[in-house]
């Protein structure tokens, strides 16, 4: 099946037809909207230190080494997950993973932009949204903007990225995203409420 | 909701990002077909399991996904402290009378 619709699919589009999972869903309440995002591109990589300069280089966005930080550069971000690894998200439309096919320096680059699914909440009760599933301390001193970790929210594991002092995107597993939607629905009601 | 510091991340982290992984400082032979019954018995089955202070194997599984080595007293459910995987054993423990 997979070979054959790559056959037919034209060189301009290489890859299948794109289906995400929830596209255009969004909810609001009073004070926060969730929405979830469209299609990125993202990577996964693990790297020792000693590759870190060329990959920063590669990617043009500097790896970050301190934790629960990230880099942004041109629509591309840099997320540290631990102390080898992060989370590359590129919404400008360009592939990572070519970025990092160049680079002869040891590391590990793994395609994930079909695994998972992004939710944006934004609004004044955004942090009251994401608290309602997620044990940590949100505060702007303790989460501040551009902060990312990953972590849980209800029972399910997430990433969380701080783009603005009332906006959260929360990078979910594809399969998850259905449950993590209908949490942060509940959660935007109840932080409203 | 306990708060436990991860050496990686460099601070306190809600217990729901982690999971338990054993008992710490439990060596694996080099040598491990040539081990007899009763040495491999004890490696694999047998655990301290004090009353007070245990040395165990956390892991931050929902955050870095680092191993890493806890203090923890198991009378009081206090984590003494947490140290980097790899790392000896410490012999001085902040806050224990000994």
């Amino acid at each position: 099946m997979a070979k054959a619709a790559a056959k037919t699919a034209t060189a301009t589009s290489p890859s299948a037809e794109r289906r995400p999972a929830l596209a255009g869903r969004s909810t609001s309440a009073t004070g926060v909207k969730v929405e979830v995002l469209p299609p990125a591109e993202r990577m996964s990589l693990r790297a020792p230190e000693a590759s870190l300069a060329a990959l920063s280089k590669a990617l043009g966005v500097t790896l970050p080494k301190q934790p629960k930080t990230s880099a942004s550069k041109a629509g591309r971000t840099a997320l540290w997950l631990g102390p080898d690894e992060w989370l590359v998200i590129d919404e400008a439309g360009k592939d990572p993973l070519a970025d990092c096919a160049k680079v002869s320096a040891l590391h590990s680059s793994v395609g994930i932009s079909h695994r998972n699914v992004a939710i944006a909440v934004a609004g004044p009760a955004a942090e009251a949204t994401v608290n309602s599933g997620c044990p940590q301390d949100l505060s702007l001193a303790a989460f501040p903007v551009g902060a990312a970790s990953r972590t849980i929210l209800g029972k399910v594991e997430i990433v969380l990225l701080r783009t603005a002092e009332d906006a959260f995107r929360v990078e979910c597993w594809r399969s998850f995203s259905d449950y993590v939607f209908t949490f942060l629905s509940e959660g935007a009601r109840d932080a409203a409420g | 909701m306990l708060l436990i510091r991860c050496p990686y991340c460099e601070e306190e982290r809600p217990e729901l990002e982690f999971r338990n992984a054993g008992e710490a400082h439990i060596a694996r032979s080099a040598n491990i077909a040539g081990e007899s019954d009763d040495d491999f018995e004890k490696f694999f089955f047998i655990r301290s399991n004090p009353k007070g202070i245990i040395y165990e194997r956390w892991r931050h599984m929902h955050g870095c996904a680092r191993f890493f080595n806890a203090v923890r007293d198991t009378v009081t459910d206090k984590f003494v402290m947490t140290y980097k995987a790899g790392e000896p054993k410490p012999s001085k423990l902040p806050g224990v009378a000994k």
